[in-house]
């Protein structure tokens, strides 16, 4: 039967691609310009290769990352500010003994993304570029064909909202809002150049262009902030807790001086395209101790920014609503640790 | 102009398999999943969602458990691959087979190839695993059979037999707990 079965059995197959194996970050540059916009690139394979087997994305060429030199692993210290190339696993991440002590806040993020093995497989810089998802989009060719498509992939109408001028397809990331809240560092290189944006200067509210990163520019280091005394954490609502992606993340951080807080910041993660800032709320923690009161009415500021469109699981305004917990629960967590 | 590729073009790689080098031609966009089942006749691995949702795919690379469906099989040269053929030892069974097969651990049998190959690389890291350890590991195999409860037992069982080969199951897992 070898060879033979291939025709005949009903299955989703990757679209046809032309495949490059770069041995460093300069020559995958290099050909990421070449190739032009038609060209992807791949680190785990676990977001781009669905898209493709469902014809979200269809690549002429895949550069893949797994070969090149210096892409992978924690280097630096937590004092000095550690960095994480983007090929890193998350099981590496979860496994790595100074993260999970020095940076608490991202090791719960990605202990919370997805399975074990997918874990295994999936990398930080993959789920830093995410893409964004729907109800809408995240479904098979047929069946998307059966609604005339959507704006994100092969129509114009956004089905969510169909008065809507741009994608509202929502950022599904269990890391961008940590790295936004944290004040992470993330290094891209192009052709040529390159440049350090700070983590939530990737993101925009564009469920299409949902990166700020050009598409010929790689992502190649990513620069957690020293650690000093500051606090972080994540929290994540789910469907099933043993796997699924976020319909509602919250990350959150705070500096201190003695008990008090200096300086709070708080990103909400699949409430939209980009994870969202509920500045106010952050600022009215400044000068408290993080008392039952200031976590309160902190959590009551953070509803406002949270805008979810009934695009992901559960019912919106209850999504909403659970703002207000997750904050909550957030911050009791910076409180407590 | 459209360049298009020739239909039949196909890559020629050394994939190690089960311990053994095979030589194997296939298109190059197929998955690990796609060459294992297609290319090398090899229909224990499981095709489920292929969206790397069910985990019926799991095989083992270099010992980890990863998705078949979303490997390129073009990326696994020089790796080393298991697949739920390779775990029994000659005409002996893997423990892990042999408690699945006697505690009930498989109905349907369709997510049973990913669970043995997930439950082998937990043991192999950890030969006593709690059972909360289990369920973590096996969080990313889809049962819509059993309920769980007896692949945890059958995964118990066969961990105490890998240090004891005569290591029976308790009373209460055969005949049920008196209440």
């Amino acid at each position: 039967m070898a060879g033979s079965g291939e025709n005949k059995t009903a299955m989703m197959r990757l679209s046809k691609f032309k495949y490059l194996a770069p041995r460093s970050v300069n020559d995958a540059a290099k050909m990421l310009a070449d190739a032009g916009p038609t060209a992807s690139v791949v680190a785990g394979g676990t977001d781009l290769y669905p898209n493709m087997k469902r014809r979200h994305q269809t690549p002429k060429t895949l550069i893949g990352l797994r070969r090149v030199e210096g892409m992978r692993g924690v280097s630096g210290t937590p004092e000095g500010g550690l960095r994480i190339g983007p090929m890193t696993t998350l099981t590496a991440l979860e496994r790595n003994a100074t993260v999970k002590a020095a940076h608490p806040g991202l090791w719960k993020a990605v202990h919370s993304i997805s399975t074990p093995i997918l874990r295994n497989m999936g990398t930080l810089g993959g789920n830093i570029c995410l893409d964004t998802r729907c109800n809408y989009y995240d479904q098979n060719y047929e069946w998307r064909r059966a609604i005339n498509f959507c704006m994100k992939c092969d129509g114009d109408t956004c089905w969510v909202a169909p008065g809507s001028k741009v994608c509202l397809a929502v950022s599904s990331s269990d890391t961008a809002p940590l790295l936004c809240a944290i004040g992470a560092r993330l290094h891209l290189v192009s052709a040529t150049g390159e440049r350090e944006i700070a983590a939530h200067e990737l993101y925009r509210r564009d469920g299409i262009h949902f990166l700020s990163k050009r598409p010929d520019e790689l992502l190649t280091e990513i620069v957690l902030p020293a650690t000093n005394g500051w606090r972080s954490t994540y929290r994540k609502l789910r469907r099933r807790e043993a796997f699924d992606f976020p319909v509602l993340g919250v990350g959150a951080w705070a500096s201190f001086d003695g008990p008090v807080v200096k300086e709070a910041r708080i990103f909400l993660g699949a409430v939209s395209p980009a994870p969202v800032e509920a500045a106010e709320a952050a600022k009215s923690l400044v000068g408290t101790r993080l008392e039952p009161d200031a976590v309160a009415r902190a959590s009551d500021l953070a509803y406002g920014p949270a805008k979810p469109v009934d695009n992901t699981d559960f019912l919106t305004r209850w999504r909403k609503e659970m703002t207000k917990v997750y904050v909550k629960g957030a911050l009791e967590d910076l409180r407590g640790s | 102009m459209k360049t298009r590729l020739p239909r039949k073009r196909k890559v020629h790689l050394r994939i190690r398999v089960n311990g053994e080098t095979h030589e194997v031609a296939f298109a190059p966009h197929k998955t690990l999943l796609e060459v294992l089942r297609e290319d090398m006749g090899l229909t224990g691995t499981k095709h489920g969602c292929e969206l790397g949702e069910c985990g019926t795919c799991t095989v083992l690379i270099d010992g980890e458990p990863q998705l078949s469906c979303l490997v390129l099989g073009l990326e696994c040269e020089g790796m080393d691959i298991i697949t739920v053929e390779g775990l029994a030892d000659g005409p002996q069974p893997h423990p892990l087979q042999q408690s699945f097969a006697e505690l009930g651990a498989a109905q349907c049998g369709y997510c049973t190839p990913g669970i043995l190959l997930a439950s082998k690389a937990l043991l192999d890291e950890d030969p006593n695993p709690p059972r909360d350890r289990i369920r973590e590991a096996l969080s990313g195999n889809l049962c819509r059979c059993t309920g769980y409860i007896k692949i945890y037992e059958a995964v118990e069982l066969a961990a105490r037999r890998l240090k004891d080969p005569k290591a029976e199951p308790s009373r209460e897992i055969l005949r049920g707990y008196e209440v």
